[in-house]
Formats: C-alpha cells, structure tokens, sequence
C-alpha cells in the first residue's frame, strides 16, 4: 500500500518553523538564524540545508532548477529534483530564467537572476570564523561585537603565504555593512553577484543547522585590503570550446584523447543555450 | 604638582559564587573562601592607581587575586562591582569601564591595552604566522593595509630579536621564550597606553628571563607605556617595578616604592615574602 505523502515531504508544523527562520534571516541580513534541522532522505552534507528551505517555500505553481557545480544532471542535483518533483508535482526545468526556485551548490547561474526568482544555496560551513576559532559560543560573541579581524586574518595570512589572496572559493562577505557571511562555496567570480542581487539568496546549512539570508537590493562587500583589492578568477584569453562563451565562469579540464588543456563552461544550461542559439542561426543562414 | 592617574581602579570587588548570610560582611571567611556556601572572594575592595609612564608591580602567593585582578581589567572576566576610569582624552576619564557595553570593552581592548599572558597559548594563535598574529592585533585596531602592517610586525619582531626569517613561521614551532617575545610585540603592536604582564617570566630559563626582563625595561624607557606587572617573583618586581603592591587572600595589603616595600616590610606577611627571598 503506497501512503499519500504531506506536500512537499514535510509536515505543516516543520515548514512553518523553517519559514520563520528564514523570515527572520531577510530581516536580518548575513545573520545566521538556528533553526531544527530535519532528518532528510539524503545525507547531512549533501544539500539537506537547501532541500529543507526549497521544500518549505516551494507551492504547486512554482518551478524549479537543481543545479549542482554549475551541472543540471549531476547525481545530486538530479536526486534533489526527483524527491521534490515526486512530493510536489513541480515542474523542473534546466533554462534558469523559467525557474521561479533555483537549488544550488557551489554557483550561481550565469544568467542574472530576476525579482521574481529565488535562489538556495546549499552551505557546508555557514560560519565565516570557524577556522579562527573553534567555539561557536566564541564566535557568536565576535559577530555580536562585530569583531571580524579573525576573517581578515585569515586573508592576511593567505596573503603572506602565497602573495594574494588566495580563497578558492567561499570568499568572505560583508552584508549590509554588518555582518560577515560565508556566501558558501561560489567561487570568487560569482560573489559580485551578491551585491545588490534582484533576486533573494537564501543560504541553508542543514549539518549546522543555520539559515541565512541574502535579501534583494543588499550591499554585499567582499572583504579586501586597501593594498590587496578584491578580484574574480581571470578567464582572459580563454573561451569555452563547446559554445566559445568567453565572460563565464570556465572549468579547466583535460582532453583525454590529446592530453591538452580545454576549457568549458560551468554553467552546463549557458552553454547548452549558447549552443542551441548558434544552432538556429546555423539554420537560418545556411537555408536563406 | 598633581597629576592624574591613567588608569583609576575604585573598590573592585570579585567573587565566585553567591555568598550567604554567614560570609556576607566577609566574616568567617578561610583565607578568601566561605566554609558554609563555598563562595571564593578572588578580588576584595581593590583600589589603586596607575600614572603615565610608570611599572606598577603586584606580588603575592598564588591564589591572592593577582591573576583575577588582571583579568577584570582587561575584560577577560566580569566584575562583581568596582569601577575603573580610564583617562583617555577629554570626557573618558568620568566613564566606568566596567559599565560600557562589550562592543565598547572591545574597542578598548583593541586601542588602549596591550596584554601579554604567562601562557602564551592564551595570547597567540599557534597556527598562524608570527606576523599574522602581530597583524591580528592591527586588524583588530582597524588598520586595513597590508604592506604597513607588515612593515609594522617586522619592525615589532625585530625589536624583540625574533629574526625576520622566521617571521612567517608559527609560534607553536617557537621555544618559550620566543613564543613570550612574540606575544610581547604583539601586545605593543598598536602602541597602546597601558599594557598588562601577567607572570611573563614564569616558566623560563634565567638567560631568556633576563632578556625579557631587559625588552620590559626598554620598552618602558623608549614608549613610555605604563605597565602592570604581576609576579611572584620578587626579583622580577625589583628589577621592573617602581611601586608596588601587595596582595594576600584577595586584599591589597601593603603599597609603596618597591624599594620601600623590600627593604622595610611592614606586614607581617610582606616580612615574611621578602625575608624567603633567597
């Protein structure tokens, strides 16, 4: 016997605590709210804090885009999509700007987001001073009293070690000039798209239990010395060699067949988009 | 001539525990401890004052409040009541430091006292860099240049004979007494008025004992920092302290020139701690 599950998985009662955690988060921009993370059908670690906010917002018109690393069909991403889908009924889609909900890990889409559109961040480590201090007793007494030099300490250090600079990704954020945010894993090309974003962010880390939120038209700073300005990864002279996209965000990967160095687009719908457009002008020419 | 004190400490008062009606006028107390409730009282009716430029050392036995004392200073604990006034430009010497709020405490934390731990694990970061963790204290102070603020920490481990080649290197790599130096250059990175010394020599072998102790004095002599020093030892507080004060069981007992205090004690226990002096 098949049981007719709740809508959207949860029960009522847990759905509204997670929407009040994130009420609270908009209000309070780059603070992190505790909330009673659940027990999901995927692992702690793989996206649970971003499924429980999509589950939570999510109504029967919406429609959704899981993207995982820029990828719309990556194991994860496809999972999340498939339990969502089958408690809801949603439509999935893979072109960003038909998505009213946008799950993802690690990016935001190339395509800028709209008012109309959300986008969920799933966030292994919500918390910017963890790896200055241990104690988050300690480390909710530093935001409290706004005491950030141990993120600009981690950059300091980068700086001496390496002579820039040096996060992958997760570049800490100054939100609405108060609080400093862990914009989750994005890589640094990706954090000016915070700022003053049309779009809300919500940002969920289900192993540590927080909620935080990124609200429309924001000041979203990344931290930077005077003498060290804040830059993006540099893709100058290098172009996608599937759809030749050259303002994006590229993966370096190596040909298997030539052993040569090929770049490609991250965002795997860009691309495809990009694709299918110089298809139809293809089309186009060759029959006029 | 009358001058005004830097630092202004008024009956500062710190217990551990509630108290009860038996301990309550500090009677029936066991040295500094209520037998009935079990209430500590670390820190009893503490009032001294602090001038520019000047080395206050305060010596007593171990569990006599020195260390607790300190602490409350710098924040580090709550005080039961007492007050501490700062003078630091026009107005702030009337503020009871004790009563800002903890964003405030920071602020002078981070722009007026400097403070340099017995255990340096409580003053550093051991894995961050010797300049990092100068640098630390100059973040913290709002500097946001990274070339000044390098230059700043060479400067500071120079003058603490830290060779700049190990500048980058952790202080958990670092000896004893390398790892106080460093702490020491970066309590005095941001130049601050008045900086605590909490036992600095306590656990380090007589050679680097002298060495710190001769960096205290120089630093004195050319920045003119006014300094707490809180030591057992004697000898350490005959070298550095111009006054000094006496404390047993959680009460100032006895206050004066530290010449004046070695030579003629006038308590009996102060008789007693100088005369054990080897």
């Amino acid at each position: 016997m098949k049981t007719k599950s709740h809508f959207a998985f949860f029960d009522e009662g847990s759905k509204k605590e997670i929407r009040r955690a994130i009420l609270k988060a908009v209000a309070i921009p780059g603070y992190q709210v505790p909330f009673a993370s659940r027990e999901m059908p995927i692992a702690r670690g793989w996206g649970t804090g971003g499924l429980q906010i999509t589950l939570s917002i999510i109504g029967k018109n919406d429609v959704l885009k899981v993207i995982d690393q820029g990828a719309d069909e990556s194991v994860n991403a496809v999972s999340i999509k498939k339990l969502v889908q089958s408690t809801t009924g949603v439509e999935l889609v893979e072109r960003t700007q038909e998505a009213s909900i946008i799950q993802s890990r690690h990016r935001i889409p190339e395509v800028p987001l709209t008012p109309e559109q959300i986008l969920v961040l799933q966030v292994p480590e919500p918390e910017p001073l963890r790896r200055v201090e241990k104690s988050a007793y300690k480390t909710k007494i530093l935001h409290s009293e706004n005491d950030y030099s141990g993120a600009w300490l981690m950059l300091f250090e980068q700086i001496m070690k390496y002579g820039r600079t040096a996060t992958g990704a997760d570049h800490p954020v100054y939100v609405n000039n108060r609080y400093v945010m862990a914009p989750s894993p994005i890589p640094r090309y990706d954090n000016p798209k915070l700022h003053q974003s049309e779009a809300i962010i919500l940002l969920g880390a289900g192993r540590e239990k927080k909620i935080y939120a990124v609200p429309p038209y924001t000041d979203v700073e990344s931290l930077a010395f005077d003498d060290y300005p804040f830059s993006v990864e540099s893709f100058t002279g290098k172009s996608c060699h599937l759809c030749g996209a050259e303002d994006v965000f590229l993966d370096e990967l190596v040909d298997p067949a030539t052993n040569e160095t090929i770049y490609q687009c991250n965002d795997t719908s860009y691309c495809i988009e990009q694709l299918n457009k110089s298809e139809e002008v293809e089309v186009e020419t060759s029959h006029a | 001539m009358h001058e005004e004190p830097l630092l202004k400490v008024r009956n500062l008062q710190k217990q551990f525990g509630d108290g009860c009606s038996r301990c309550k006028e500090r009677q029936n107390l066991e040295k500094n401890y209520c037998p009935n409730c079990g209430t500590v009282y670390a820190c009893q009716d503490i009032s001294f004052d602090l001038f520019a430029g000047e080395i206050l050392g305060i010596v007593g036995e171990s569990g006599s409040g020195k260390s607790t004392m300190m602490q409350c200073l710098y924040f580090d604990a709550e005080v039961t009541s007492g007050a501490a006034y700062i003078d630091a430009g026009p107005g702030s010497a009337e503020q009871n430091v004790f009563e800002l709020s903890s964003q405030q405490k920071r602020y002078i934390r981070n722009h007026q006292y400097g403070m340099v731990y017995q255990n340096p694990v409580h003053g550093l970061k051991m894995n961050f860099s010797s300049v990092g963790n100068i640098a630390e204290k100059l973040i913290a102070a709002g500097k946001r240049n990274v070339s000044e603020m390098e230059e700043t920490s060479k400067n500071l481990l120079q003058n603490v004979h830290i060779p700049l080649f190990r500048m980058k290197e952790e202080p958990r790599n670092f000896s004893g007494g390398m790892q106080q130096r460093v702490q020491i250059a970066k309590a005095l990175s941001n130049n601050p008025p008045i900086l605590f010394l909490d036992e600095v020599t306590t656990g380090l072998d007589l050679s680097v004992q002298a060495n710190v102790l001769d960096l205290i004095k120089r630093i004195q002599r050319e920045l003119g920092i006014s300094m707490i020093v809180v030591s057992h030892d004697l000898a350490v507080i005959r070298m550095l302290a111009d006054r000094t004060i006496v404390m047993l069981n959680g009460s100032i007992i006895e206050e004066g020139l530290t010449d004046q205090i070695l030579e003629d004690p006038q308590h009996a226990y102060t008789q007693q701690l100088v005369y054990s002096l080897l």
